[in-house]
């Protein structure tokens, strides 16, 4: 019974793929962007498509960081039919042996900022991930220590969010006298 | 001792950085909590542990880098680096600052080696703009790259050399570099954060009599390397100080995805200027240095050798320099030459728009990488059309490259620890940007 439900989840995957014509590889949709090879993930699939990339010999993490889409005035067309989100976790991997990058590019949702962790494939990512987090807010589950790495650990909002103003913070100087 | 022909599988190789809780060598310990403990024993059973806090105003720890170590006795046990004392923002600003402008902000990140920051914005915006900047242009840029290299490891050599006790070695690196850094304000105007290399080409060709300058550069500097391995190379105590101190094995490094002289150091052979060529890299000739243990002596040795094969680089580009434009002519981009603005209104409407507006960048995401002194530096870079980059994201090294401290720390002196932070070079600018 669920062999069946999950070959018709695959054949309806398969389909889907096959209307929008995109090619998969290691189960995401491929597409190109200035000679780079980009994949396009989604939360549910992101960690299969990196373990898989690592068993194909992407041996290093080399990059890792996010991007906010809420105030983005271009067009967003993703390939496979995948829906645009708010956040976007996009990771680089690289083989050393066939020098060759590919950039795995993840669509999180701004309801639930929440993606799995790499630490355990490639450990690199912790600092990687907790800048992510510091600077978007968005949680790495299984992550070894999910804190800031930037700001002060005390610190309220995230700094790269589209929706946080950049502008001046008051300072007070003990020095300075308040009669002018 | 029987050899087997069992091969350990990578996973293994780097099972000990993946390690979590209290087995790891990575103290995951927040502020609130260390407060905590105070001056208590970290570990209730054991009253041997205890938490020391070294900098971040710290001679030793270049810039405002700090360390929260586990000490049992003298021994580091575990160590967490505590990074973002210098946090300004700088991707946020990047946000706000055109593609003209962009430049003046990355050079400031790490500004040991301002170049290759300027080059991998510049490269990142031009894939965007899908240009292609003109042969003495990206010659110009490769020689700038490379004298940056020398003066960034001359700079390493010094502080390293000063961490260890052998203070006169502060001045000797400090004076070549000195030297490179008189050539760099020949030709730029300004001995660090240059802006001079541009989206589009770079903002000046090379002053008159530059491959003067270069050759008595070239003659200066390997009688002082010389020195330098009278110094300290060949030296017993340098010897002792260094060697089989801090090693990290290949899988661990790459892991950790460390680059550089410490993913090199461990024997290795990885450089980007090779292996992904970009500029003009695969019409010159030159070595990889490559290290065998891992350990702080490599790490030293690399850059010392690196040295030598950035000089044998310039020397290439001395002969091999194409003449013709130093800039792109394309007028989406490069502003009117200086005596045409005196000629045209056009001209100097032309050069107002580009410096007040900036030019508009296609829509579109890229990733442009170079090999800095640390190991890559790349900037992932999104444009939504407007003249300033939706986000710019900057891969520094020397972020990255921390992250390898407390493994290298591991089980490890204090006054060894020292010698750790020299050889791992961390730019803090660059780390906190």
């Amino acid at each position: 019974m669920s062999d069946e439900t999950a070959a018709a989840e695959e054949a309806e995957a398969e389909a889907v793929a096959e209307e929008a014509a995109v090619d998969l590889r290691y189960g995401a949709a491929v597409g190109e962007s200035h000679g780079d090879v980009v994949l396009h993930a989604t939360v549910e699939t992101y960690l299969d498509v990196c373990s898989e990339a690592r068993a194909d010999g992407f041996d290093q993490l080399i990059d890792l960081t996010a991007v906010d889409y809420l105030t983005y005035a271009g067009e967003r067309t993703l390939p496979g039919g995948l829906t645009p989100e708010r956040f976007e976790v996009v990771t680089s991997l690289i083989n050393h042996v066939r020098r060759e990058r590919i950039r795995i590019r993840t669509q999180v949702s701004a309801d639930e900022p929440t993606i799995p962790s790499l630490f355990d494939l490639w450990p690199g990512s912790e600092y990687l991930e907790r800048e992510a987090f510091d600077m978007f807010g968005i949680t790495f589950a299984d992550h070894p220590d999910m804190s800031r790495v930037l700001m002060p650990e005390d610190w309220v909002g995230h700094p790269l969010r589209k929706d946080y103003a950049v502008g001046a913070i008051p300072v007070q100087f003990k020095a300075a006298s308040n009669e002018r | 001792m029987t050899i087997t022909d069992e091969t350990p599988e990578t996973i293994d190789g780097a099972a000990r950085v993946r390690q979590r809780g209290d087995d790891a060598a990575v103290l995951r310990l927040s502020e609130a909590e260390a407060a905590a403990i105070g001056t208590d024993a970290t570990t209730p059973d054991d009253d041997e542990r205890v938490l020391l806090n070294m900098g971040p105003s710290h001679p030793s720890t270049h810039g405002v880098l700090r360390l929260m170590l586990e000490m049992e006795g003298e021994t580091v046990i575990r160590s967490k680096p505590v990074v973002g004392y210098l946090h300004t923002g700088m991707e946020k600003q990047a946000e706000q600052l055109t593609f003209l402008q962009g430049c003046t902000n990355v050079t400031r990140m790490d500004y040991a080696s301002p170049f290759f920051t300027e080059l991998a914005f510049s490269l990142a915006t031009e894939k965007l703009l899908d240009i292609e900047v003109p042969e003495r242009a990206v010659w110009i840029r490769m020689l700038m790259s490379e004298l940056n290299r020398i003066s960034s490891h001359l700079l390493f050599m010094a502080t390293n050399g000063m961490d260890l006790g052998a203070v006169s070695m502060m001045i000797y690196g400090w004076r070549e570099r000195e030297e490179v850094l008189r050539f760099f304000e020949k030709v730029t105007g300004l001995r660090m954060n240059h802006n001079y290399i541009r989206p589009g080409g770079v903002a000046a060709d090379l002053p008159d009599g530059w491959k003067g300058e270069i050759e008595a550069l070239l003659e200066l500097l390997p009688p002082r390397l010389e020195e330098y391995d009278v110094l300290m190379t060949g030296q017993p105590i340098w010897r002792e100080r260094l060697q089989g101190v801090g090693t990290l094995n290949t899988d661990e490094a790459l892991a950790l995805s460390a680059t550089g002289p410490i993913l090199r150091s461990t024997g290795y052979a990885w450089d980007l200027r090779r292996d992904q060529p970009y500029l003009a890299y695969d019409k010159v000739d030159f070595d990889v240095i490559v290290g065998t243990y891992g350990d702080c002596y490599d790490r030293y040795a690399i850059r010392l050798n690196e040295i030598r094969e950035s000089m044998r680089i310039v020397e290439q580009i001395l002969d091999k320099m194409p003449s013709g434009d130093y800039r792109v002519q394309d007028k989406k981009v490069t502003p009117p030459p200086r005596i045409r603005i005196d000629q045209s209104m056009e001209a100097l409407i032309h050069h107002f728009k580009i410096f007040t507006e900036g030019f508009k960048v296609p829509e579109g995401e890229a990733y442009a990488c170079v090999e800095s002194p640390r190991g890559e530096l790349g900037i992932y870079m999104v444009s939504d059309g407007s003249s300033t980059p939706y986000r710019m994201h900057v891969r520094g090294p020397s972020f990255i490259n921390v992250q390898t401290m407390p493994h290298l720390m591991r089980d490890s002196l204090i006054a060894d620890a020292v010698a750790i932070i020299s050889s791992v070079d961390p730019i803090m600018g660059e780390v906190d940007r």
